[in-house]
């Protein structure tokens, strides 16, 4: 299941009706609060599209509270549920606020730029980098295909694409991996 | 017994020593009055450090505005006689603001002492922020958008540490003597709570080093992002500041207890750590960012190009 939150509409609901902008952390505790309970509405696997579009100014303190937080209980050894984010409508100014936030963990997400394309934004290490890009121009792969775009034997290839899905940064389906945010 | 404590012609962070340093001794019983009649110049800094005076001690305080008409015109225009009149018996009568389209004030002094007082400050600020900034400092949208998130977690340093409201202020001007004559954009922010070497001890478990004092508290905050909460995420605030200042040449400086720390640009001389200041409760932090010029503007692209190639180490954007 697809599921898309609008973060400027949460923020009104959860916090204040007049805020546009995600500032402070209690605000970012509320929303990511908000954003569970949603998440929690809805069992199995599932894609959310987390959307920035019509949020103004995003603080250190508010991204690492909503984003942070949130990446970090969803790809924890025990996740709630088995939920993916890919992140779309972020500026320049929010990435800055996120990145930060995510390098602290060792965390990263996949964002969906304006053009389509989606990225991979924060803590990711060069070889996990060319297997996410090779699943993203791919659509999807299995282990063989890494690792032979790679140059990699298969079980390099399988720990990366394994180290991957845990980070919810690809979905893993049987045998394949699917990139998320693929455009194709 | 009333002791007077004369204001300098020009209140700024170096002169507002002077004040603290003759509070220093008296108890916070005694009664003040706070003497500003010769007052011509006050920067932001200054005018939120009298309020936090005021917020210090335990009599009343007494204080006597300024005599020069522009000048208690100008502080009235930044909301100081609003929060003043709370704090101080005010001896004589203060102009009340009117609302001006042109003013150098970008955000009147207001007062922060709880999550949605950020808010309403970033929302106040903003646009005006954007305008007045590209205008005057050169200083383009989405930069404008960077220094009010910079804004936005100062203040919540005073929420989130202080365990008391405080003020902040922001606003521009032009340097008469110094960068030859750039106009310049200021944040103050001030409260009298409990500071960061209180603040730090209140960590549970924390071990004190022999030379744990206010001066290594400022260092762990301020340069190490060392804070009270165990949270990692904790401490990015003030980080993301140093590195929006660190882009723009912008000078930082926080004081708090008996010491005070700069991140000092190129531009400045100022001490990076002065310790054995007359001690004050609280912070006081100013953040200064100089207008841009065009020589600097292209040095700082490149800079930016160097950060971006860096960045690939820690966090990257890749993109497929």
């Amino acid at each position: 299941m697809i599921r898309h939150i609008d973060l400027s509409s949460v923020l009104r609901r959860s916090v204040c009706d007049l805020y546009s902008n995600l500032v402070t952390r209690p605000t970012g505790a509320a929303v990511r609060t908000e954003i569970e309970h949603l998440l929690a509405d809805t069992p199995g696997r599932t894609l959310t599209v987390i959307d920035f579009s019509h949020v103004g100014l995003l603080d250190y303190s508010c991204a690492d509270e909503v984003v942070a937080k949130l990446l970090l209980r969803f790809a924890s050894e025990a996740p709630p549920s088995d939920a993916y984010f890919v992140f779309r409508g972020m500026q320049e100014w929010h990435l800055d606020a996120i990145e930060a936030a995510l390098v602290r963990y060792g965390l990263a997400l996949v964002s969906e730029r304006h053009d389509g394309l989606a990225q991979i934004i924060g803590n990711v290490g060069d070889d996990e980098q060319r297997a996410w890009d090779t699943v993203y121009r791919l659509g999807a792969a299995d282990v063989a295909t890494v690792a032979a775009s790679l140059g990699a034997d298969a079980p390099a290839a399988e720990r990366l694409l394994i180290g991957l899905s845990e980070r919810r940064l690809l979905v893993r389906l049987d045998e394949q991996y699917l990139a998320l945010g693929h455009a194709g | 017994m009333t002791t007077v404590i004369p204001v300098p012609q020009s209140l700024d962070d170096v002169t507002f020593e002077q004040l603290l340093e003759r509070l220093a001794p008296l108890p916070p019983d005694e009664k003040v009055l706070i003497d500003a009649r010769h007052a011509r110049w006050a920067s932001p800094y200054g005018l939120v450090g009298l309020l936090t005076i005021a917020q210090t001690r335990e009599v009343r305080p007494t204080l006597t505005p300024p005599e020069s008409d522009e000048t208690l015109s100008y502080w009235s225009r930044t909301g100081f006689f609003r929060h003043a009149e709370e704090l101080f018996e005010l001896h004589g009568t203060v102009p009340r603001a009117r609302p001006t389209a042109e003013s150098s004030v970008l955000l009147e002094i207001t007062s922060v002492a709880k999550s949605a007082d950020v808010h309403d400050v970033v929302d106040r600020i903003q646009q005006r922020a954007q305008n007045i900034l590209e205008r005057e400092l050169s200083i383009d949208a989405q930069a404008s958008v960077r220094f009010v998130m910079t804004l936005s977690e100062v203040c919540q340093n005073v929420v989130e540490h202080a365990g008391r409201g405080g003020w902040v202020a922001v606003q521009t001007y032009r340097w008469q003597k110094r960068l030859g004559g750039r106009r310049v954009v200021q944040i103050a922010v001030s409260d009298a709570g409990i500071g960061f070497r209180r603040s730090l001890e209140s960590t549970p478990g924390r071990a004190l080093t022999d030379r744990w004092d206010d001066g290594m508290a400022l260092e762990e905050a301020v340069i190490r992002g060392v804070s009270r909460f165990r949270d990692r995420g904790r401490g990015q605030g003030l980080a993301g500041a140093r590195n929006f200042l660190g882009k723009w040449s912008g000078k930082l400086s926080v004081r708090s207890g008996t010491a005070r720390i700069a991140i000092v640009p190129p531009w400045d001389d100022d001490a990076p750590l002065l310790e054995g200041l007359s001690p004050f409760p609280g912070a006081q932090v100013q953040i200064t960012i100089p207008e841009r010029v065009p020589e600097r503007d292209e040095q700082r692209t490149g800079e930016r190009a160097a950060d971006r190639g860096r960045a690939a180490t820690g966090s990257r954007r890749g993109v497929a």
